[in-house]
């Protein structure tokens, strides 16, 4: 047996009402608006994750930035954490709008809430290339395969052999798999998960939460209304049915140190960035998320034979983030004094030296 | 495409050939060489060393969207009265390309002095041209041992033969080589040697000609030599920036490129190394600005730069600055044409775009650098006026202005303090108590912003592209939305007030107004004199140096019985738009149009104007 400091049952403990964080704030301040979303939206369950997770790991509301681009998902930035500043800005630009904002204000926590056709289809350069920068986001992806706000379209994810609701159309592409394709850029932390299975969602939010750069978390989220009929492979009951965990996952925040016991050979422990903890409970799969070769393969093979894995896929805290590689000043660019950006005029002089 | 292509006047600023008494600093030297052959080089040596005898100066390169081979020309006009538009007629030319010999030949003006290299002269058709032959390919020989660097070298070698048909002094030469080569001290050696080569055997086998001379005098003493991109960069640098995204494209690339040259010089801490910028080489346009954007709304000063190709990508994302009125800069130095167009000519063609870029209703304050000071002054300015209206800003340069040579007196250093708007601290929300976002409190349609991170329980509000509240929550009520429009109005004529004023010059007895812009404003001032000397016309002059404008504009089109408005583009893109500010002037409003792609002439202007006027004249 090996001495760890892995959780009992902290993140997944429902916290009573009125019961405050390390913050002393209650779950209240971490909630927004009403929802406008259709009843039983995936997505409204992924938020109630969000707002537990933020409030969970004790984030200071005043110092996140919510940002989203266009659809379903990016509505949703409104209906949690309120007493954050949001931007929803345009479709499939969030991405790298999250980057400016990154650069501008690097103490702030960045989350960035998408949608499949907002990042795999429009948004998929800007994707990729913010993943490849190693900016610090916790990337969001609500996963429902199709355009739920322009009523139902195909979207990239969608898999081969869905079929589209009232039937007929049958989508002959290859989806793109988000995961994979962070993975390819260097994203060191790829998760998938469910809508429909919070406690997981919400352990992998935390772990992104940690995380020192981008993470992506790409979350199959049912469209209730469009993609939630026989024939889809995004509707609630096919992806409760087929959910396949690759761990059971547990989170240890840095600032809860408890002293458990476990076993090494059926559970495996991942440090984050600020010193907390994942740990990965062995289940069916023996599968290590720190191997990226087995990762791509792991979900190569699970796209063709059309499996839903969910759990931490890959996890490396090798690649420096962006505002460390620019080796940024600490403090926030957006509010440094004039002192300290306009250098003084001496320096002209000597520049126009060069011209005369 | 060949400069030989445009029609040659036959006259320039002043008629030389018409002249038996040597002309004193007044030439135009236009060389023709193959591109990546390392000609600039060589000109800039032979521009430099002619600013080095107080002559005034400018160069005009004419290149090609390509990295090697094909012709390219460069123009130095030396002009004693400091005029430094492009002239169409070289006075002297230097035919070094086999590509292009045949039109250059052709297009010389009759009298022009043309020296050819040897194995080229086989061309020279004309006997009205003082032609000299110089065996280039021999005499790069003996200077240079290895072969490899001969065709580079080979054009410092005309340098020195200019030298002595111009009366060139060759330590300005020798001077202009070692600031030229200040890093490489192997190369300014070879090419010292290079030009003192030319220049002896020049002076060994050519003529001396007395026709133009170049004298000592002392006229720029204290300027300068530089390219607007240059002084951009240096304006955003010294303005503040704090996050520059771009992505690269001719002609901007160089404006971004010196930014990152001087942030890192002077805004790096030399002890821990850490940077008070970011800078980042986007994945394309759309991601420039949407994270100049997203950099602007959570507090930086943030610019990028670019040129039409993308502008257009910019597109939507401007809209949602201009709506949700975040802070941006977009530096367009402007290329010819649609598409990819003419990538290395100049044109102003973005002015309409760029003005109302985005979908729906939008209009954006434009900045009009005129100068290399104002492309300094401008960039750094951009900025806090991005900031005090919070909305996106242009500033519009040009080829001409941004990578071309021009002298300038050395920049003021006491720029506008740095201004970060109407931003509330958590200080200032403890004391006001609310916050609404779009509430236009003060009455000059900008409102009060809070920057994400505040600490304030009322801080925080939701950014969004589509329609809100005062409040910012969502909003799709018609009176919403047509309130906002209208200040978002108000805040656009705020904008007139603060935007840099017009220069207005005032001739006696004039009634007609010319009304100009940016990299025209040279060949305005010297086509002003031109059409008084030759055609006894007097002229105001009235140069913008803002969109939208203020009062003052107004009131010179309604103070004249016409004003002619000089651009260069096809379609009289900001004449059009001054039409709509003043409708009841519309009719008076007259273009002189110039969209070829080379730098705007006087003769153009002169041209333009004597026609117009004849035409309007009764008969």
């Amino acid at each position: 047996m090996t001495s760890a400091t892995i959780p009992s049952e902290i993140s997944e403990a429902p916290r009573k009402v009125g019961q405050s964080n390390r913050l002393n704030l209650e779950l209240k301040a971490y909630k927004g608006g009403e929802s406008t979303l259709c009843s039983g939206c995936g997505h409204d369950a992924i938020t109630s994750a969000i707002i537990k997770a933020f409030f969970e790991y004790g984030v200071e509301p005043s110092t996140v930035a919510k940002l989203s681009g266009i659809g379903c998902s990016a509505k949703t930035t409104a209906y949690f954490l309120s007493r954050s500043h949001g931007f929803n800005g345009v479709h499939g630009r969030m991405a790298a709008m999250a980057v400016g904002s990154k650069l501008a204000n690097r103490k702030l926590v960045h989350i960035g809430v998408s949608g499949d056709g907002d990042t795999a289809s429009i948004g998929l350069g800007n994707f990729l290339h913010m993943v490849r920068r190693n900016v610090p986001v916790l990337y969001l992806i609500e996963n429902n395969g199709c355009y739920g706000l322009t009523k139902g379209q195909f979207s990239a994810t969608a898999d081969k052999g869905s079929i589209k609701k009232g039937g007929g159309i049958v989508n002959q592409m290859t989806p793109i798999d988000c995961c994979a394709l962070a993975i390819e850029m260097g994203c060191g932390y790829v998760a998938r998960s469910f809508s429909g299975d919070p406690k997981q969602v919400v352990a992998l939010l935390k772990g992104a939460l940690a995380h020192g750069g981008t993470a992506v978390v790409d979350i199959v989220s049912p469209c209730v209304t469009f993609n939630n009929h026989e024939g889809s492979t995004k509707s609630y009951p096919y992806a409760k049915a087929h959910e396949d965990p690759l761990h059971e996952l547990g989170f240890v925040p840095f600032f809860e140190e408890i002293r458990v016991d476990y076993d090494p050979g059926t559970t495996t422990v991942v440090k984050l960035a600020d010193g907390s903890l994942i740990t990965l409970k062995k289940l069916a799969h023996d599968y290590d998320p720190t191997n990226r070769s087995q990762a791509l393969d792991l979900l190569n093979q699970s796209s063709v034979a059309q499996q839903f894995l969910t759990g931490l896929i890959y996890f490396d805290q090798s690649t420096p983030a962006l505002d460390e590689q620019l080796n940024l000043v600490p403090e926030p660019l957006a509010t440094l004094p004039e002192a300290r950006i306009r250098p003084p005029a001496s320096a002209l002089g000597a520049i126009l030296e060069r011209f005369r | 495409m060949s400069i030989a292509m445009e029609p040659r006047t036959h006259r320039g600023a002043v008629g030389v050939e018409a002249s038996a008494k040597p002309v004193v600093n007044d030439l135009v030297v236009t060389v023709a060489t193959s591109n990546g052959t390392g000609s600039q080089s060589a000109n800039l040596i032979l521009m430099r060393a002619i600013f080095g005898m107080g002559i005034p100066v400018s160069g005009k390169n004419m290149f090609p969207s390509n990295i090697q081979g094909l012709p390219t020309w460069f123009t130095v006009r030396a002009n004693a009265e400091g005029w430094t538009a492009r002239r169409r007629d070289a006075d002297v030319f230097v035919a070094m390309n086999v590509e292009s010999v045949a039109e250059d030949v052709a297009s010389l003006r009759p009298g022009a002095i043309l020296v050819i290299t040897k194995s080229l002269a086989s061309y020279v058709n004309r006997d009205d041209l003082k032609v000299h032959v110089v065996p280039f390919d021999e005499l790069v020989v003996p200077v240079c041992k290895d072969a490899r660097l001969r065709k580079m070298v080979v054009n410092i070698l005309y340098v020195g033969v200019l030298a002595h048909l111009l009366d060139i002094e060759m330590d300005e030469v020798k001077n202009a080589i070692a600031k030229q080569f200040a890093k490489k001290g192997s190369a300014a050696k070879l090419n010292t040697d290079a030009a003192v080569a030319g220049f002896e055997w020049a002076r060994e086998h050519l003529p001396k000609q007395n026709q133009l001379v170049l004298r000592r005098t002392n006229s720029t003493a204290g300027q300068i030599i530089i390219e607007g991109n240059q002084a951009s960069a240096l304006g955003l640098m010294f303005g503040g920036i704090t996050v520059l995204a771009w992505y690269p494209i001719t002609p901007s690339s160089s404006l971004c490129e010196a930014c990152i040259d001087y942030l890192e010089e002077y805004r790096r801490d030399p002890e821990t190394g850490k940077a008070t910028y970011a800078v980042i080489q986007a994945e394309d346009e759309l991601a420039s600005i949407a994270m100049v954007v997203g950099a602007g709304w959570a507090g930086a000063r943030a610019a990028t730069a670019t040129a039409g190709p993308g502008i257009s990508l910019m597109s939507e994302i401007a809209g949602l600055a201009y709506f949700a009125e975040i802070p941006a800069v977009i530096i367009d130095v402007q290329r010819m044409g649609p598409s990819t167009g003419l990538p290395t000519r100049t044109c102003q063609g973005d002015i309409w775009k760029a003005y109302n870029l985005s979908h729906g209703d939008c209009k954006h304050p434009m900045l009009l650098p005129g100068n290399m000071a104002e492309c300094f002054e401008f960039a750094a300015e951009s900025l806090n006026l991005a900031e005090r209206l919070q909305t996106l800003v242009f500033v519009m340069t040009d080829l001409d202005l941004g990578m071309n040579s021009w002298m300038s007196q050395p920049f003021e250093p006491n720029l506008k303090p740095i201004d970060r708007g109407k931003v509330l601290s958590d200080e200032d929300l403890a004391r006001v108590g609310e916050f609404a976002r779009y509430k236009d409190i003060d009455g000059d349609g900008i409102c009060y912003r809070t920057l994400p991170g505040s600490k304030h329980p009322n801080s925080a509000y939701f950014t969004r592209g589509t329609g809100h509240t005062e409040a910012a929550t969502y909003s799709e009520k018609p009176g919403d939305w047509a309130g906002n429009l209208d200040r978002l109005t108000r805040k656009f004529d705020t904008a007139r007030k603060l935007l840099p004023r017009p220069i207005i010059k005032l001739a006696k007895g004039a009634k007609l107004g010319i009304i100009a812009f940016g990299s025209s404003d040279p060949a305005v001032e010297e086509a002003r004199v031109l059409l008084v000397a030759e055609e006894g016309i007097s002229t105001d002059y009235c140069r913008l140096r803002a969109l939208p404008i203020g009062s003052e504009v107004r009131e010179f089109i309604a103070s004249h019985a016409v004003v002619y408005v000089v651009e260069q583009n096809r379609d009289a893109q900001c004449a059009s738009i001054l039409r709509l500010e003043c409708p009841e002037q519309a009719t008076l409003i007259r273009s002189i149009l110039h969209y070829n792609g080379l730098p705007i002439d006087a003769r153009s202007i002169v041209e333009g104007i004597t026609l117009g006027e004849k035409r309007s004249r009764p008969s």
